[in-house]
């Protein structure tokens, strides 16, 4: 699209959600407009305002204007990193898209894998903006804009996460209010849309109150849709059907079996373009093909509230591993620990001894800037024992956690604990695995466009400022967001335990009855000839970690992460790499 | 007939360093410093132990003191052993 004279020509993928307030305030000023569009609104903002137009914008978004008076291009992607954008300088010009796909189909791109990506995806489950998996592809990091002019390329951030003005004097009942005030309107302008919207309904507390602010602000009956598992460990759909029940909701759920989520990863990793720890994002897959075959192309989720409400269990854990580490010595503290993962029998049946080995609980790891943290990096960072010898020695001195600290900001030493952690969480896992892999990619899978109310950048700026104490009120996740919205939904929901989101990992890939792999691709990548001839991982290891996959014996976090951190990357070089981009022939 | 301390370690080295013969590990070495053995990893140790040697490990028993080596593990199966015999 462009602009009325042709002077400026936009690309845009996403949603400006204020779009409507935006085209007002610019009628207001004499700018004229054709269409009813947030594309039209975008180039008139720019035309308006320059670059810091994207400070006004409320929503999601990568797009690229092309400025022909001043022969400027400029890009940029939103605040938190809902939407991709990936980019490359070749010896001939510069190249970005909403894929690493669509680069690569460019002649001038190459197909070489960073190996210190594939450390970092080993650490932190993702890369490091704006590195990718392949060399000289980069993403434009959340809330950054890009100008390249003159042959000059300027990135800088137009918003950043901020944890120094927490207000310690909120009243808990002030809080409450406002966030319940900002949640609906976060949710009434993500409403806005030609088609209709649906929701995602976990059967947690989150999208459990999207769903009825939603229902609120629409007035309508809502669509929601929802993953069941075959597996009952994974399953939620108890606590689904009571938010059905609750808000009259007319529901679409897909049950997920062992065998789909083995037949659909390949095409999972095909639309992540990275690899995996995780099968989570599989069954979301098949929820976005039920939503689409159902006619649907927008649903409303509940993203975002764990990082920014405090609602996942590593705070949690943090909080009890600082708590114990005051006082190492202590019989009776690390019982919290053990609290804490009710469901876990491993750690229900390890002494004080062990559990502080594996929880980092030492007094000189309190002033380690990645406390909260280190459990989870140090577990993933054992994958790293399955690379081939030549693979360690190339990443033997790329130290991810140096790279990780250069992105600090100056203020976080000062931030406290809670929010410290916040702050690796809201810029690490959250764009770089759960939004992308879990969340864009696997919707636009199947063209369908999901929308985050706990993302709205009201709300986030406004958890900045939120006490630590009341988003965790000593070990109760999400006070504040259950105090300000619990009464919307289910008793039941509202009291469950917290559990994370999962699927099953290694039992997808093998069925220990027979031994056998659930489908050919598997045995093929993970084959001794296959791993020597790729050459990225160690075919003895990788060996005995199939053997005890086959036996039903990978029943550890690490043995699950490493064999579908390896059956992912072996996916992925034979996808992006090897082949050069073909397609995965599976059932979509 | 292989001794414990050969049993214990081919289990190590297969189940946790995934058959890499290459790393180094005395019998001494610890299992928690060196990053061999997690939470996971300590309860399949117990379960094998259980299995292969006929012994029940309680609680109390879970502790570095008995099973954060390979010689530790080893003495600590032959007391158990002989408490049974």
């Amino acid at each position: 699209m462009s602009n009325g004279d042709g002077s400026l020509w936009i690309t845009f993928n996403g949603e400006i959600f204020n779009y409507i307030e935006l085209r007002s305030e610019l009628i207001g000023k004499g700018h004229r407009f054709e269409t009813q569009s947030d594309t039209e609104v975008i180039l008139h903002m720019y035309a308006d305002m320059g670059e810091r137009c994207v400070e006004h914008f409320n929503g999601q978004w990568a797009f690229a204007i092309w400025d022909t008076r001043h022969q400027k291009l400029f890009l940029s992607r939103d605040r938190v990193g809902v939407r991709p954008l990936f980019y490359a300088r070749t010896s001939r010009g510069f190249v970005f898209g909403s894929e690493m796909k669509s680069i690569l189909a460019h002649p001038d791109t190459g197909r070489e894998i960073d190996l210190e990506t594939l450390d970092r995806v080993f650490t932190f489950w993702s890369g490091l903006s704006p590195r990718t998996m392949i060399k000289g592809i980069q993403e434009l990091p959340p809330g950054h804009s890009m100008v390249i002019a003159d042959g000059k390329v300027r990135t800088w951030p137009y918003w950043q996460l901020d944890y120094s003005s927490i207000d310690f004097g909120m009243s808990t009942e002030d809080c409450a209010g406002r966030v319940l005030e900002l949640l609906g309107d976060a949710t009434r302008i993500r409403l806005r849309s030609d088609v209709p919207v649906g929701a995602y309904l976990s059967g947690g507390l989150d999208s459990s109150i999207i769903s009825a602010l939603a229902r609120k602000h629409s007035g309508d009956r809502l669509k929601t849709f929802s993953v069941t598992f075959q597996d009952g460990e994974f399953d939620e759909s108890n606590f689904q059907q009571d938010v059905i029940d609750m808000l009259q909701t007319e529901h679409r759920s897909v049950r997920c079996s062992y065998q789909d989520i083995c037949d659909v990863f390949p095409r999972v990793v095909w639309h992540a373009e990275t690899p995996l720890l995780r099968t989570a994002p599989a069954p979301l897959f098949l929820l976005s093909n039920l939503v689409n075959r159902d006619g649907y192309k927008v649903v409303l989720t509940g993203e975002g509230a764990d990082e920014f409400f405090g609602g996942y269990d590593i705070f949690k854990e943090a909080k009890i591993r600082r708590f114990w580490a005051v006082n190492p010595g202590s019989h009776w503290r690390p019982m919290l620990l053990k609290r804490l993962y009710p469901y876990l029998k491993n750690i229900q049946a390890q002494s004080n001894a062990y559990l502080s080995a594996f929880f980092h609980v030492k007094p000189e790891d309190l002033a380690n800037d990645f406390f909260s943290h280190l459990p989870r990096w140090e577990l993933t960072a054992k994958l790293k024992g399955f690379l081939s010898d030549s693979v360690k020695s190339d990443i033997r001195k790329s130290d991810g956690y140096a790279e990780m600290r250069q992105r600090l900001p100056a203020a976080y030493a000062r931030w406290d604990g809670f929010s410290q952690a916040q702050y690796l969480e809201a810029t690490g896992l959250l764009p770089g695995y759960l939004l992308s892999s879990q969340g864009d990619r696997m919707g636009m899978a199947h063209s369908v466009e999901g929308r985050f109310p706990f993302l709205d950048h009201r709300v986030v700026d406004f958890t900045t400022k939120i006490p630590p104490h009341l988003k965790m009120k000593v070990l109760n996740e999400k006070y504040i967001l259950k105090h300000a919205a619990g009464h919307l939904v289910p008793l039941s929901v509202r009291k469950r335990p917290k559990q994370p989101y999962r699927a099953p990992d290694a039992a997808s890939f093998f069925d220990s009855r027979t031994g056998t792999a659930r489908a050919p691709y598997v045995e093929d990548l993970l084959s001794p000839d296959r791993i020597l001839r790729d050459g990225l991982f160690n075919p003895t290891a990788v060996g005995a970690l199939v053997k005890k996959a086959r036996n039903g014996q990978a029943i550890g976090a690490r043995d699950n992460m490493a064999l579908i951190g390896i059956l992912s990357t072996q996916l992925w070089v034979d996808q992006f790499i090897s082949h050069k981009g073909d397609a995965p022939d599976v059932i979509s | 007939m292989s001794s414990v301390e050969e049993v214990v370690r081919e289990f190590i080295v297969v189940n946790f360093l995934f058959g890499d013969t290459q790393r180094k590990l005395s019998n001494d070495d610890s299992l928690l410093e060196h990053g061999i053995i997690d939470s996971t990893g300590i309860m399949e140790l117990v379960f094998f132990l259980e299995d292969k040697y006929s012994i029940e490990i309680e609680a109390n028993e879970l502790v570095p003191a008995n099973l954060d080596s390979i010689n530790k593990t080893v003495d600590f199966i032959k007391r158990k052993a002989a408490v049974v015999k």
